[in-house]
């Protein structure tokens, strides 16, 4: 029997089996689909860049080459270099680490979050259920970028206050998620099972009830990352996120703000790294919608 | 019809209509006046409980220790939260945000000062991307696959993907650096400021009641390209949701019949399948509305313009709190109120929510 047969055999035994079946058919099907495939690779080109950052640039993203100020674009430095002689490129490379903490963290803070209090609130019902989404429209109905700004103003700027900030207004979506996922189930027998033989509600949400919202969490927190590497670049662009000499993307360009006019290339090219990893991050939860999520294909 | 039912029923079906129309704009009213409170919850918690020491943020850290107890005093952060809090909520309805410490002048009077230079460039925003993105919509969705389906496709993902000051920073060096085609940063050039007398604040109304075309001129060019900028950010929005609307009607049988009957095919797509997508589209273009004055933050930013967005940016950079806080309520309180407005027009305009 080949591992092809293995893992799509029709009645698996181990669950282990189904699980590994599960996950095969799942990315033969996102494979099918060309634009899934580039979000993929540009995505894991973006997680390779970051690990492997200190082989791939050429230069220290901080070393300082006065005499080699604003040189344009060359084969020595593929992306110019900025107002003290650094080499763009190599910035750029680092900054591939800042925004894929910022993005892990937001989304390791802010979905379990959002999960939890939906599943709550979708749980018991009631007056709980009454204050939770209260909170969660307020917060839904503020302008995010407003909201983080503030925060940030409280918090003060940096790396870590505009994370918690971003954080703070991502978590109500995901919340309005689990909420109506879990309604859906609420009152089904699998549920009403577990309540018969005994297990405590802590257990029935941690165990039954939010395995089952997952599937449509990763799917909005793929969508979600193109707005948040934004907002994270927006707050760096104002200077209230990553400080310098952190090679941020957005800080980058608010630098070469200055240059624009006669040196393009210093505040150009740290955004077209912030639009291909956006655009890599929309692609891949299109294709990760249509194979989670079949109920949403080709609504966008 | 209506003319077999007897005057009584009419008249008894008349007013119950009538009490509990009453009875949803009194609910529509308390939701809005709830969520006001929730957002005021929000600037108070972020004003008075995040930072470890507000007093700290108002007085700086070398004040005396009498400042110090006199400023605690003053801010009545001896009292409990819930006291405080209920204060912050009457200053704020009083239109009392406090005093800037930029500008020494009180928050509330900058605000609208600054807001009318926001208001402008929002408007012309918007009005670009209903112009553009609705017949780019409905040109994609009737012809999909065609060039302006794929150019709509590839706009509503840059709308996504590209980082607002990015594309306004790009604007500048091939618009105004290179090309030379618009004029550069701020709202008019230097020796035109002040030359008009306010009357709305919106430069392009003020300068064309003055009768000055040269001022009108010259508020355009600086203008155009911040505008051009937030409007492609809403049309890339409109554009991608007029074309997801249109695909949903004109999968629909009447359409099939229309076109069975023989009917032109632009009556069939302006007539008989635009027709029902109005009433959504509007909910759209509102958000997107929306949606542009939080975009002019960024873009405010980029083009010095002296709007709330670069107010909002400037206190945020002196930690200037009071400033801070009166800038995101008053955006806060715009977005609400928006929002809630082109739900309610949905609710009225579209006979199938009606119960």
């Amino acid at each position: 029997m080949s591992t092809r047969d293995w893992l799509l055999d029709p009645s698996p035994n181990s669950r282990f089996q189904a699980s590994a079946g599960d996950a095969y058919r799942m990315l033969r099907d996102m494979l099918r689909n060309p634009l899934t495939v580039i979000g993929g690779a540009i995505i894991l080109l973006l997680i390779l860049t970051a690990l492997f950052a200190p082989w791939i640039a050429p230069e220290s993203p901080v070393g300082q080459h006065l005499e080699g100020r604003l040189m344009p674009p060359s084969a020595a430095h593929w992306m110019g270099t900025d107002e003290l002689g650094r080499d763009i490129f190599s910035r750029v490379v680092y900054g591939a680490r800042i925004t894929l903490m910022i993005v892990a963290l937001v989304a390791i803070i802010s979905a379990p979050l959002g999960l939890l209090i939906g599943a709550v609130s979708g749980y018991f019902g009631g007056w709980v259920d009454t204050v939770l989404m209260g909170v969660t429209d307020v917060f839904l109905s503020m302008p995010k970028l407003i909201l983080a700004l503030a925060f940030v103003a409280a918090l003060g700027p940096g790396i870590e206050n505009a994370i918690i900030a971003i954080a703070i207004t991502a978590w109500p979506a995901y919340a309005r998620i689990a909420r109506a996922e879990t309604m859906t189930f609420r009152n089904s027998e699998f549920i009403a099972a577990m309540q018969l033989v005994g297990a405590s509600r802590t257990r029935i949400i941690l165990r039954h009830v939010l395995p089952l919202c997952t599937s449509s969490m990763i799917v909005r927190v793929t969508l979600d990352m193109a707005g948040i590497i934004l907002t994270a670049a927006g707050l760096g662009f104002l200077g209230l996120g990553a400080q310098p000499p952190l090679p941020e993307w957005g800080a980058m360009i608010s630098r070469g703000r200055v240059f624009i006019l006669d040196q393009w290339w210093v505040a150009t090219m740290p955004g077209f790294a912030i639009i291909i990893v956006s655009l890599g991050f929309c692609f891949l939860g299109d294709g990760l919608r249509d194979v989670l999520d079949p109920k949403q294909r080709g609504k966008s | 019809m209506a003319a077999s039912i007897p005057d009584q029923t009419r008249r008894a079906r008349t007013f119950s209509e009538a009490t509990s129309s009453l009875r949803n704009l009194l609910g529509f009213i308390l939701a809005v006046l709830l969520t006001f409170l929730g957002l005021m919850a929000i600037t108070f918690f972020i004003g008075r409980v995040v930072p470890i020491d507000p007093v700290l943020s108002v007085v700086g850290d070398r004040a005396t220790q009498e400042l110090y107890d006199a400023t605690r005093i003053e801010l009545g952060l001896d009292k409990p939260l819930i006291v405080q809090f209920f204060a912050y909520v009457k200053d704020v309805a009083t239109g009392d945000f406090g005093m800037s410490i930029s500008t020494n002048r009180p928050v509330a009077e900058d605000l609208a000062r600054v807001f009318p230079a926001t208001l402008e460039m929002a408007t012309i925003g918007i009005l670009i991307g209903v112009f553009f993105g609705v017949p780019m919509g409905v040109l994609a969705a009737s012809k999909q696959g065609s060039w302006v389906d794929q150019i709509v496709r590839v706009l509503a993902l840059l709308g996504y993907s590209v980082p607002a000051f990015w594309l306004g920073l790009v604007g500048l060096a091939v618009f105004y650096a290179g090309l030379g085609w618009v004029s550069g940063p701020g709202r008019i050039d230097i020796f035109y400021d002040g030359v008009v007398t306010p009357v709305t604040g919106l430069l392009l109304i003020d300068s064309l009641l003055a009768g000055d075309f040269e001022i009108f001129k010259n508020a355009l060019g600086h203008l155009v390209l911040p505008a051009s900028i937030l409007g492609f950010f809403s049309l890339a929005y409109i554009a991608r949701m007029t074309r997801s609307f249109m695909l949903d009607q004109l999968g629909q049988e009447f359409v099939t019949t229309a076109r069975v009957k023989g009917v032109a095919e632009w009556r069939v797509i302006w007539l008989h399948a635009f027709a029902p997508i109005r009433v959504p589209l509007i909910t759209v273009i509102g958000l997107s509305y929306a949606g542009l004055l939080e975009g002019s933050v960024m873009i405010e930013t980029v083009f010095s313009w002296p709007g709330i967005g670069n107010y909002l940016t400037v206190a945020l950079l002196n930690a200037d709190m009071n400033a801070v806080l009166g800038a995101t309520l008053v955006i806060g309180a715009v977005f609400i109120f928006i929002n809630k407005i082109s739900d309610v027009l949905y609710r009225v305009l579209d006979p199938r929510s009606r119960s």
